[in-house]
């Protein structure tokens, strides 16, 4: 099953609306609730850095009998240095992400203990793309 | 002790979720971190001074239910309609964090850590 999702620059009032609607399906599909929320937590996360340090981009979501993957793809400035910026505490967030609850460099490690796969890729100038990959079993 | 209890001792306001009033809370997280909220295991009460759809939309993805807002925050129909879709319970305190933390420690409410 594929499903793609729209993130709209600034648009913090939106951001988890497709860690929502991933939730919702798995939860259809009878998926065990711990490993949902495993994948929505590391989606939200995503979703939040592309809102707030890229100017918005797309969610990718592929579910398949055994696995979910998903690819957080955004337009924006990228990130100079992965290594650093995965590091717990290491944030350039602005005060306007601080006061959504974020900002606190804790995204990226997140994602990481959420998931099976982390994936993180980014150029200077373009942007940042961020697969994950969590097994069902 | 039941949410009731809780609203009484905090004189709060139950904004959603009236009719859960009787279930037990034996533990409670406080923070404003909404990343910090996002690294639990455990779905505990929550008791936040942040006030906006990122609160809720955490609550729904780290499925927590029952959230506390201190110093007189209020949530917007927004937070309502969408906390409402999860079935969750919605109280507001003018005490502060601290005063919050203090009040249902002491009548047992425990900490996760
Ligand atoms: N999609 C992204 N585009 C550009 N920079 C990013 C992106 N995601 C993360 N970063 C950089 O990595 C840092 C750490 O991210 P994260 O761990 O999610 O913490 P936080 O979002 O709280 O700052 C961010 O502050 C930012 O500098
Ligand atoms: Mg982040």
């Amino acid at each position: 099953m594929h499903q793609e999702y729209t993130v709209v620059e600034g648009d913090f009032v939106n951001a988890g609306t497709a860690s929502s609607s991933v939730k919702k399906t798995l939860k259809q599909l009878g998926v065990n609730p711990q490993i949902i929320k495993r994948v929505v937590v590391a989606l939200y996360e995503a979703e939040v850095n592309a809102i707030a340090h890229a100017y918005g981009g797309k969610v990718l979501v592929d579910i398949e009998a055994d696995k979910i993957n998903m690819v957080v793809a955004d337009k924006g400035p990228g990130i100079p240095d992965i290594a650093q910026a995965m590091q717990e505490g290491y944030s350039t967030a602005r005060p306007e992400v601080r006061d959504m609850g974020f900002g606190a460099g804790m995204g990226l490690p997140n994602m990481q203990k959420n998931v099976d796969k982390l994936n993180v890729t980014s150029e200077v100038g373009v942007g940042t793309t961020v697969e994950m990959e969590v097994m069902f079993n | 002790m039941t949410l009731r209890e809780i609203v009484t001792k905090l004189n709060a306001t139950v904004y959603l979720g009236e009719e859960r009033l009787d279930e037990e809370v034996t533990h409670a997280f406080a923070s404003d971190l909404m990343s910090d909220v996002l690294t639990l295991k455990e779905t505990p009460m929550l008791i936040t001074g942040l006030c906006n759809v990122q609160t809720i939309r955490t609550c729904d993805m780290a499925t927590l239910d029952i959230v506390v807002f201190v110093r007189n925050k209020k949530p917007t129909d927004d937070m309502i309609e969408l906390a409402e879709d999860n079935d969750m319970v919605l109280v507001g305190t003018s005490y502060s964090m601290f005063k919050t933390c203090g009040l249902l420690f002491d009548a047992g409410v425990e900490p996760l850590y």
